[in-house]
């Protein structure tokens, strides 16, 4: 967290620099089947995040070292594009990249049902083409709704959202200035059907009750969230 | 709308999937087979048994896979809208040769694990070492699987009638769910596009077609196996 503590981010009527309430969420739009060569696909965007997650496999796994002889492997590829962000991104993985991927994966690896393709490989590439705040929830939503699209069985989607706190105010959802001048952030990876909390990180300092309160606006969003991706996989059939 | 639960100790909202006509007494009705997405709530399991896409979690039905719901006697389970080939001994299957070595050429089914080919059920008597002589990387062969382990690693083998290595015409692939659709009640649908197309078509139980014949033929197959894929694809589309 940035720390510039003087930075006035929320108003006196309670609302925030985009004119957000403190428990709003971004626009979000969700597509699937957006990669014809790919066997699932996704494009979603959130606020002016764009994400766009491909699905490849079951598939066998390469190199054999990490072949599991019980369970599927997931493989996770999150990258940022370099000209996703204002200041250009050096391509390639770097430490962020890896730690996304890997959390993003084990996030995953709870639903999945890996069990039923021993030996074999997930793959999954998060491609973030247009970065905001929040871009490890969108590559992660975005990679359930994926996979859900490629008929892998899974017990559950996965949705994450990110609350945090600025100025003193806990709100769901930060963007950009709100993530970098804030003073915490909560990312939450949450099945929405049966309520179980699959990722959970946090940056910067909470009270139990700003923990509580972001925790409710995550649990909220992500019930809005999850309605919004079983109306893309349903393709507004039902 | 939304219901409360509890969560180890923090009040959890929980979206209340049995809203709608979905499940208030056992799964709904077939007749409309319904969308369903991975982790759907389908009903209350009692007096229904857990078929493909299904599982039973506390006494309630609940979908892995997204695709339609169907209830056949009391069998409930889901037609996903995407699937992957499960080889099962004695299909006939279309491979691509993706490696050899001395004895053995490693051959690509369209399942998640590579079969093999030993030399001893290849096409021709081989010599120790000349496997390549007979089939390279890259060429694609009719083959049969001939045993699948536990470990779903499977052997494929090209002894016996029409098993061949495919030197004409083309290949295409649709989804293996989607072949019942294409070869059609009694196999009418594929018998006639034989007819309008002029042309020998294959279908190998991995989803992947050998289509043999003139150019225009094999245009008008693959046209139609592109539309078979899109209309399956479209969530409401055939059913």
């Amino acid at each position: 967290m940035g720390g510039y503590g003087d930075v006035q981010m929320i108003d006196e009527n309670g609302l925030r620099m985009d004119g957000r309430k403190p428990g709003d969420v971004r626009p979000i739009t969700i597509e699937t089947g957006v990669v014809p060569v790919a066997d699932g696909s996704c494009r979603m965007t959130w606020g002016t995040n764009e994400a766009i997650v491909a699905v490849y496999g079951p598939m066998e796994a390469h190199p054999r070292k990490i072949q599991r002889q019980d369970r599927a492997v997931l493989d996770v590829t999150y990258n940022m594009a370099p000209f996703s962000t204002t200041d250009r991104i050096r391509p390639g993985f770097n430490r962020r990249s890896r730690e996304i991927s890997k959390v993003t994966a084990d996030a995953l690896e709870s639903v999945v049902l890996l069990e039923l393709y021993p030996r074999s490989k997930i793959r999954i590439s998060i491609e973030i083409t247009s970065a905001e705040a929040g871009t490890r929830c969108v590559g992660l939503t975005a990679a359930s709704v994926a996979l859900a699209d490629a008929g892998i069985p899974m017990t559950d989607l996965v949705v994450s959202v990110a609350s945090g706190k600025i100025n003193d105010v806990v709100v769901c959802d930060l963007n950009k200035e709100e993530d970098n001048y804030g003073e915490a952030d909560l990312p939450m990876g949450v099945l929405p059907n049966s309520g179980e909390l699959v990722f959970l990180q946090m940056d910067g300092d909470l009270s139990p009750d700003e923990f509580k309160q972001a925790w409710d606006y995550n649990i909220d969003a992500a019930m809005e969230v999850h309605k919004l991706m079983v109306d893309a996989l349903k393709g507004g059939e039902n | 709308m939304v219901a409360s639960t509890v969560m180890k100790g923090w009040p959890v909202a929980r979206l209340d999937t049995m809203s709608r006509e979905s499940s208030a007494d056992g799964p709904r009705d077939s007749r409309r087979a319904l969308v369903v997405v991975p982790g759907e709530d389908l009903g209350v399991s009692e007096g229904y048994e857990a078929g493909h896409g299904v599982l039973v979690v506390d006494g309630r039905l609940k979908s892995t896979k997204q695709g339609r719901m169907n209830t056949k006697g009391s069998t409930v389970s889901v037609e996903p809208l995407h699937t992957t080939y499960m080889p099962r001994p004695g299909d006939l299957v279309i491979g691509h040769i993706e490696g050899c070595t001395n004895n053995i050429w490693f051959v690509d089914i369209g399942a998640p694990f590579n079969s093999i080919l030993p030399m001893s059920l290849g096409p021709a008597k081989v010599e120790f070492g000349g496997t390549r002589k007979i089939l390279d990387i890259g060429d694609s062969i009719l083959c049969r699987v001939q045993e699948v382990e536990e470990t779903h690693q499977s052997v494929v083998t090209m002894k016996g009638l029409g098993l061949r290595k495919i030197k004409s015409g083309a290949l295409d692939d649709v989804d293996p769910h989607l072949l019942g659709r294409l070869i059609g009640k009694g196999g009418n649908f594929l018998r006639d596009l034989k007819l309008e197309s002029e042309c020998r078509i294959v279908v190998a139980e991995n989803g992947r077609l050998w289509i043999d014949g003139d150019l225009d033929g094999i245009f008008k197959v693959r046209n139609c196996l592109k539309e078979i894929s899109l209309e399956a694809r479209q969530v409401g589309g055939v059913n």
